[in-house]
């Protein structure tokens, strides 16, 4: 079961950055068409671009999330030492490498994991956790962590996030260029000038409404609860303690909202640090509802 | 001329198998052997810990001499025993992580113990400690599962009788820890 978790999230894992490859060829394109007259120059812009961002973002993901949601590494363990041998502990019951550790300053208890792999993996806990939950509670979230590493949800959820902000970033930078740019390459001939603009505009509409089905598909794949349901079994079979991890999530899940934390990053944590009112259709929601969790965590 | 590929194909996929299911045997039975220092390391660590936690609490007239005696006692049972028996080990080594217990339950009496930074923190280490050993033995008897599992299962059976791979035994969970298995001593 965990092996078939693990080949299927390093399948999805290739797929997402397929699509996102080809996405930004597709917008590369466009934007070539539309600013330079030439597809291919947008192409080899294209290809650089996904090319030095993928690099930076392989390379450096776990500092760019942490940075992003203001989290500061600690590497000793006198500086938080439960936290420490906790994840320590669940390391060690995992059979995974030790990851690095993470605070964030924040008065909302709650957690994430990320990382390309268990190798490089990183583990992150607000100070309010730390402050409200006791030993068998933080036993119980960070089980739920090392169950994302060991899993490789970390990856898949780290390289979803990164995409999505990449995405939400080249269409702010066509927007620029729309404004900056297109507009007055093309001002030496008047009577162009609202056809081009037209063009712009179709161009744009037409990217936006390529990207935001994908972009929500990417984020369904990557959000998908499922993996939140996978994660608390994986969290008791380490633990053996369901109760633990049951009223950690009763506290994290009445607590208020974080400040610290990135809104794209909302998926990564253990419970959703915005506390966004629960939709009707809990379509859209990033985590299974609380009760519904509680629930399957007691009947283990 | 075919039937000579055929055999050939055959005689390397047996090849493969053999080699897998060997290397497979060889792997569950380093991680095993890796489980078990796990435990051992923080047996000893524990053992290091005990001279502080006497040396600090000895002051307090509340401890009876007889608690301080049988954990010092079961310490150097531990050092003394025989390494290689791992269910006599572990069987003494709970019984000290008892008389450890009672040990700290009596400190909840001494506010000012309570406030001592370095009691704080060598409670902190010693928790730590026993739940590490509680930890990994559970490590250590998930690894002897599936040890066992592929010693007795087809193909790996063969292979593991050819090299004289034997059966692990698990290692005894006491009653009360399989109620509640991790030991919490704070809060």
């Amino acid at each position: 079961m965990l092996y078939d978790q693990i080949a299927r999230n390093k399948r999805r894992t290739i797929y997402v950055l397929i699509g996102f490859v080809i996405l930004v060829l597709a917008i590369g394109a466009a934007i070539g068409y539309v600013f330079f007259d030439s597809y291919v120059g947008g192409l080899i812009l294209a290809l650089v671009f996904a090319g030095v961002y993928g690099a930076i973002m392989i390379g450096n993901s776990t500092n760019i999330v942490m940075s992003m949601n203001h989290g500061h590494e600690i590497t000793k363990e006198e500086q938080a030492p439960e936290l420490w041998h906790i994840v320590e502990d669940m390391a060690l019951v995992a059979r995974v490498p030790m990851p690095r550790v993470f605070i964030i300053d924040d008065p909302s208890p709650n957690a994430f994991a990320t990382g390309n792999n268990p190798q490089h993996a990183a583990v992150a806990a607000t100070s309010g956790i730390l402050e409200r939950l006791n030993r068998e509670e933080l036993e119980g979230v960070m089980g739920h962590e090392m169950t994302h590493v060991r899993n490789y949800d970390i990856r898949l959820q780290t390289i979803a996030l990164a995409l999505a902000a990449a995405i939400t970033g080249m269409v702010n930078l066509a927007g620029n260029f729309f404004w900056w740019g297109g507009g007055s390459r093309r001002s030496s001939n008047d009577n162009d000038n609202g056809g081009v603009l037209q063009i712009v505009m179709l161009v744009l509409s037409i990217v936006l409404v390529i990207l935001g089905p994908i972009a929500a598909t990417m984020a369904q794949m990557a959000l998908s609860r499922n993996r939140e349901y996978l994660a608390d079994a994986g969290s008791v079979e380490l633990t053996r303690n369901p109760q633990g991890l049951i009223s950690a999530l009763q506290k994290i899940s009445t607590s208020e909202p974080m400040k610290e934390a990135d809104p794209s990053s909302a998926a990564l944590y253990i419970s959703d640090p915005m506390k966004k009112k629960k939709s009707l259709t809990h379509l859209f929601d990033t985590h299974p509802p609380l009760e519904e969790r509680v629930e399957r965590l007691e009947k283990m | 001329m075919i039937a000579g590929i055929i055999a050939a194909v055959v005689v390397v996929l047996l090849v493969i198998v053999y080699i897998s299911a060997y290397n497979g045997l060889i792997k569950g039975r380093t991680y095993v052997q890796e489980s078990w220092s796990q435990i051992d390391v923080q047996l000893k660590r524990r053992n290091d810990l005990i001279p502080n936690l006497i040396e600090t609490v000895k002051g307090y007239s509340h401890y009876e001499q007889s608690t301080l005696e049988k954990v010092v006692g079961l310490r150097s049972q531990l050092i003394n025993g025989p390494a290689d028996d791992h269910q006599k080990t572990m069987a003494v080594s709970d019984q000290l992580s008892n008389s450890l217990k009672s040990i700290f339950a009596v400190s909840e009496a001494y506010p000012d113990l309570k406030a001592d930074k370095e009691y704080v923190k060598l409670m902190e280490e010693l928790t730590n400690t026993e739940n590490k050993i509680a930890y990994s033995r559970q490590l250590y008897n998930s690894s002897v599962a599936s040890f066992n599992m592929k010693i007795q299962s087809f193909p790996s059976n063969i292979v593991a009788s050819i090299h004289h791979f034997k059966i692990s035994e698990y290692l005894q969970v006491p009653e009360e820890e399989k109620a509640t298995p991790k030991v919490s001593f704070d809060k």
